[in-house]
């Protein structure tokens, strides 16, 4: 039983935190992608300036002497959002909207992406350098630590409180989304504009708008997801230009345009990244007694040595747009 | 047409003139060899998106293989390693990876057999694992034994201008699998592959410390001219040995980029040229006349990572050091791009000038925010206020802003380039 929790401990949990970043970051990207028809790479500075207003709210917050049960980072996560959505909206305005009114191909916009992307990361190095913080300087990071004994196990099950918040945080969103996207007026019009965005014109929605919600939600899913990685290791400026490319790869597993397989995307890359690091060896421990001398295991049995774990999201993107090009949930095309 | 491009270009020399007066000819000098080799590997991402339209985001990588193709042929010879049962385990290896290719071929073949549908899915699955399982267990070994005793395998002490040939030749093959895997697909996708594949290649240079001792580091990589020290050797003060070295190495490098910007040119000038054109422009009408879109695509994707792989072996036989880990997608795929957005897609001179441009922007904006920084420190100091902390650390940092900052402009109002393509109409 201790081999079990064990492997809880290691794939399972942090597959899920992983997981549960790569979802709501690839959501913004293919919502952005079924709207707008271009892949959107400054999405990862989205997450790392949201991360990075939370990181000053929370500041600000314990300068004035607030005292929270929970970590400071998830109670100033809504206003964090509420900034990002409007950061979102203006980065759009100053460098999506004149490009679009001229009619450039989505190529142009994609690398008018990188050019925001740079920008931002630039500016975000230029005011907080290049080293690292943390949101648990003044606080304590609580850690969960679940007995176990009565499955027979030697080892407590261990969690992190900002692990637990974060998942559940990311199931209620995913349920609004999909409550949003199936139940209003705006997640319908938005969903018949990336279905067909000449026909939805006609019919009298108003595009826009549609754009714009569909900016403020992927800002706001962007900043969730940077802080929240944030909170779950150190705030750097390129926090999330490391991970952008997992992301990306789960939106296109799970096919572009497409919400729900983009948060089925993220859980399969994260689950699949712990997974191929994980040493077998320790789960497989118990068996060194029956098996013969020849047929010890070794001290490490990974599927992939742990220094190729980010080259796990690659491989299984290769071989997904080999074997089945739109991606599991079929995608959109530009 | 050709009075703008020989203003921008004048521009440009006058640009040149004025760093060198303001920073120092050794500094000059280095930029210059720098943006020569940058200029290769730009004209190489021309002839890929500008010609053909393909969307490579992967350049960092071919960078890499060609700064490693170059450690390796160039490097001296590692006498511990050949001495050891080093070669002897990684033939076994080679012979395990070699079996293991036959054994997924055999699998991928098994139709042939009468395997249908999900059998043959599942024999190609278990054929993959069974040969990757065999090549770890023959590489894991001796990658631990060449690293514990010899260190890393060396280098086989050759000519380094030969490096720069084995430099495209690895690229050649590289870009070849990776075309056939990636090429079909629209272009964002395309764009997200060859990031996802650049990044496994630098993963791979990066840990295989038994092959490229990694981050340890490889230095000193010999030139193919004589260096600075054999010039003091026989006499010659220091700057003018560092000129005339430098001299040699720049003579060099043009010659390569003349070579590679002739050959391109009558290329792209002659039917070859026209059909790539087609292409890009319209690929259903080219198939429908007769040509093959598929194999002339990895064509001009091969012909574009050869360029790529000989300018990333210059840029490191240069610096004299190969370090995985200082390749960075913005340093070694973006900056690339924005040479070329800035430069002029489709057109080569347009690829070169803007190559030169934005290297000298790049490095000349951090000296440059630094001075504008210390300037406001000084005249906020003088008003009362705080000074402007960590000038050197933030200046740094300014060259990513200002390379984004470029490319928007660039995009806004200036989207065909600065000497853009010249689409020539017969009548």
């Amino acid at each position: 039983m201790t081999e079990f929790i064990f492997f809880i401990n290691q794939v399972v949990i942090s597959g899920a935190v992983l997981g549960c970043i790569y979802a709501l970051g690839a959501v913004g990207i293919t919502l952005i992608f079924g709207i707008l028809r271009f892949a959107h790479f400054a999405h990862s500075e989205l997450m790392t300036s949201g991360a990075f207003f939370a990181f000053l709210l929370a500041a600000l917050f314990a300068s004035w002497g607030i005292v929270t049960p929970i970590p400071m980072g998830f109670v100033v996560l809504p206003l964090a959002m509420v900034l990002s959505a409007i950061f979102a909206l203006g980065v759009d305005k100053g460098f999506y909207a004149p490009l679009r009114q001229r009619g450039a191909k989505p190529v142009i916009l994609l690398i008018a992406s990188i050019g925001v992307t740079l920008m931002v990361q630039g500016l975000i190095r230029l005011f907080f350098g290049a080293g690292s913080y943390s949101f648990f300087e003044n606080e304590t990071k609580d850690v969960f630590r679940v007995d176990t004994s009565f499955l027979g196990s030697t080892r407590p099950l261990v969690i992190t409180e900002p692990q637990l918040l974060m998942i559940i945080v990311t199931i209620i969103s995913v349920l609004a989304l999909h409550f949003f996207l199936t139940r209003s007026r705006l997640g319908k019009a938005m969903r018949a504009m990336a279905d067909n965005a000449d026909l939805a014109q006609v019919s009298g929605i108003n595009t826009a708008l549609v754009v714009r919600v569909t900016w403020v939600v992927a800002g706001a899913l962007a900043c969730m997801a940077g802080t929240m990685l944030a909170l779950d290791v150190t705030l750097k400026p390129d926090l999330a230009f490391n991970i952008i490319i997992p992301i990306f790869a789960a939106a296109i597993v799970g096919g572009l345009g497409q919400a729900y397989g983009a948060i089925a995307g993220g859980l399969l890359i994260g689950f699949a990244e712990s997974l191929a690091v994980f040493n077998w060896t320790m789960v497989l421990r118990p068996l060194n007694g029956v098996l013969p001398e020849a047929l010890q295991l070794p001290a490490t049995l990974a599927l992939v040595p742990t220094e190729y774990k980010l080259t796990v999201a690659f491989v299984i993107l290769v071989v997904v747009l080999l074997v089945r090009p739109t991606g599991i949930f079929k995608g959109a095309s530009s | 047409m050709i009075a703008r491009s020989l203003s921008l270009f004048a521009g440009l020399f006058a640009l040149i003139l004025v760093i060198g007066w303001l920073m120092g000819v050794p500094f000059t000098s280095s930029r210059l060899v720098e943006a020569t080799a940058y200029a290769l590997i730009a004209l190489g991402l021309n002839i890929q998106w500008g010609y053909g339209g393909l969307f490579n985001f992967g350049i960092m990588g071919f960078l890499m293989l060609g700064g490693f193709a170059v450690t390796f042929i160039s490097y001296p010879i590692n006498p511990s390693f050949w001495g050891s049962d080093g070669p002897w385990m990684l033939g076994r290896a080679a012979l395990a990876f070699g079996a293991g290719a036959l054994l997924v071929y055999a699998a991928r073949q098994s139709h042939r057999l009468g395997l249908r549908g999900g059998w043959k899915t599942f024999t190609i699955v278990l054929a993959w694992s069974v040969a990757y399982c065999l090549y770890r267990s023959q590489i894991d070994p001796a990658a631990a034994y060449i690293e514990s005793t010899a260190g890393f395998v060396g280098g086989l002490g050759i000519n380094p201008v030969f490096g720069w040939l084995f430099g495209g030749v690895l690229a050649a093959g590289v870009a070849l699998i990776v075309g056939k895997i990636a090429l079909g697909l629209r272009t964002d996708y395309l764009a997200i592959a060859t990031i996802g594949i650049s990044e496994i290649i630098r993963a791979l240079i990066k840990n295989m410390d038994w092959l490229t001792r990694g981050t340890l580091t490889v230095s000193p990589i010999p030139w193919p001219t004589p260096l600075p020290q054999e010039y003091q050797a026989s006499g010659a003060d220091q700057l003018s040995s560092l000129i005339l070295a430098r001299g040699g190495y720049l003579a060099l490098a043009l010659l390569v980029l003349a070579a590679a910007i002739w050959l391109v040119s009558r290329a792209y000038a002659g039917p070859w040229g026209r059909m790539m054109r087609a292409i890009r422009d319209n690929h259903v009408a080219a198939s429908s006349m007769g040509k093959d879109v598929k194999s002339r695509q990895l064509e001009i994707f091969v012909l574009g990572s050869v360029l790529m792989g000989i300018g990333g072996a210059m840029l490191v036989s240069f610096t004299q050091i190969f370090d995985p880990s200082s390749y960075q997608p913005i340093n070694h795929t973006f900056l690339i791009w924005v040479m070329i957005i800035v430069g002029g897609a489709g057109n080569n001179w347009g690829a070169v000038f803007g190559a030169v441009l934005i290297w000298l922007v790049w490095v000349i904006s951090e000296p440059l925010a630094k001075t504008i920084f210390e300037t406001a420190s000084y005249w906020s100091t003088s008003v009362g206020w705080p000074e402007i902390p960590d000038i050197e650390s933030r200046s740094a940092q300014m060259r990513v802003f200002v390379l984004g900052l470029v490319i928007t402009i660039a995009l806004r109002y200036a989207p065909k380039g600065l000497i853009p393509e010249v689409v020539r109409r017969d009548s």
